[in-house]
């Protein structure tokens, strides 16, 4: 009895917090995650500013979908285009920042 | 208005006024005056040292690496690279015509005007480019950036120019000038998931450690190229260089020759105008 009081108040709790339930990712999900990133390290290209890091962990990202493992997949690509956007903010702070930089 | 508050105005007023026109003053390039402060620095930072032995790079910062050095420099890791580059550069291409017919001086002791800025293309042509337009002129197929042949030939050609200064030429050509800062703001720009710019190690930490490696200042660092060096256990070229760089910051790299390189180049060898060609070199 104690166990089931104990999981119907995490149920509650989660559900009073707002916590979405873990669903498994779809292909459809990870297709979306992945464009986003992709999207977002072209941006990057543009700029001439990718990190290694965002290809590697696009590469990443491919093999889980290509794996099945779905879940993996779009966290890797969130995180892939997480760092894609981190370089394009490089980018574009570093467009007057790198005279702090400078030898005067 | 109380009087306090007109003196403050007035006094924002007049910083402004004297402010702006520096602020303008320092965004036009100056390439004389900013090779001037970035020399002042080094030799600053480091009084001990002469201005000439800027080219030896790490070795120039560390007394144990100095000594390895002068060991090493008694059968130079680069020789067998001097050796091929001297033999090609004297070979004749298909055509009969060689390396010699593309340059001034027939190639020789000409190291340190590369790279210049060519006028007519309006772009800054480096020896490197320099060497494949002659293979490609003359029929040959172009040779790696970064590698083997292209190495041999500039270690050779460096060779030839060994003690001669830098004499890095900026024309009266404002394209010149802004081939000039932007290879400055290359220098400068932070970039990679580390956040290093050129400048991170070249000139905030020379002489300091990145794990293993001790690092050599900005100045005089074109001077040694191309270099021989134990980490790649090969030769490499300056396109190399710049590449292995960016891949260390994980930036990834642009294309060798690419015009952000070549300009990096310009700024980085005009920075070291005066100081003697060292080439070919060898690092750990």
């Amino acid at each position: 009895m104690r166990n089931v009081t104990s999981n119907m108040m995490l149920i509650a709790t989660l559900l009073i917090s707002g916590v979405p339930p873990a669903l498994a990712a779809s292909e459809a999900d990870f297709k979306a995650a992945y464009a986003a990133a992709e999207a977002a390290n072209k941006e990057a290209a543009g700029l001439r500013n990718q990190w290694t890091t965002t290809a590697a962990t696009l590469a990443a990202a491919k093999k889980s979908a290509d794996g099945g493992d779905f879940d993996q997949a779009v966290a890797q690509s969130r995180e892939a285009e997480a760092l894609a956007k981190a370089s394009v903010f490089q980018a574009t702070s570093e467009k007057e920042r790198w005279k702090d930089m400078e030898i005067r | 208005m109380s009087a306090r508050r007109a003196i403050s105005l007035v006094t924002a007023a007049l910083a402004l006024a004297f402010a702006a026109p520096s602020a303008i003053a320092a965004d036009t390039p100056n390439p004389m005056a900013d090779a001037k402060a970035f020399q002042r620095y080094f030799t600053t930072k480091f009084p001990k040292l002469k201005p000439e032995d800027f080219v030896n790079g790490p070795y120039s910062m560390n007394e144990d690496l100095y000594k390895q050095w002068q060991e090493k420099e008694q059968f130079p890791p680069y020789e067998f690279a001097l050796e091929a580059g001297k033999e090609m550069f004297g070979t004749p291409f298909k055509n009969d015509k060689t390396y010699g017919d593309c340059f001034p001086n027939q190639g020789i002791g000409i190291r340190q005007n590369y790279p210049y800025f060519d006028e007519k293309e309006g772009k800054v042509i480096t020896l490197e480019l320099a060497l494949n337009r002659c293979r490609e002129a003359n029929g040959e197929p172009p040779f790696s950036y970064v590698k083997d042949e292209m190495a041999s030939l500039t270690a050779y050609m460096a060779f030839t120019s060994r003690g001669k200064p830098f004499d890095i030429k900026i024309p009266d050509d404002p394209r010149a000038l802004q081939a000039y800062q932007k290879g400055k703001e290359y220098f400068y720009t932070r970039r990679g998931q580390l956040n290093f710019s050129c400048a991170t190690c070249h000139v905030q930490e020379p002489g300091r450690r990145i794990r293993a490696e001790v690092l050599a200042p900005a100045l005089g660092i074109m001077n040694a190229l191309p270099i021989y060096r134990s980490e790649w256990s090969g030769m490499g070229t300056t396109s190399r260089r710049l590449v292995t760089c960016n891949s260390q910051t994980r930036a990834v790299p642009i294309n060798p020759q690419d015009e952000e390189y070549r300009d990096l180049e310009y700024y980085l060898s005009y920075m070291s105008n005066g100081l003697p060609i060292s080439g070919p070199g060898a690092r750990p």
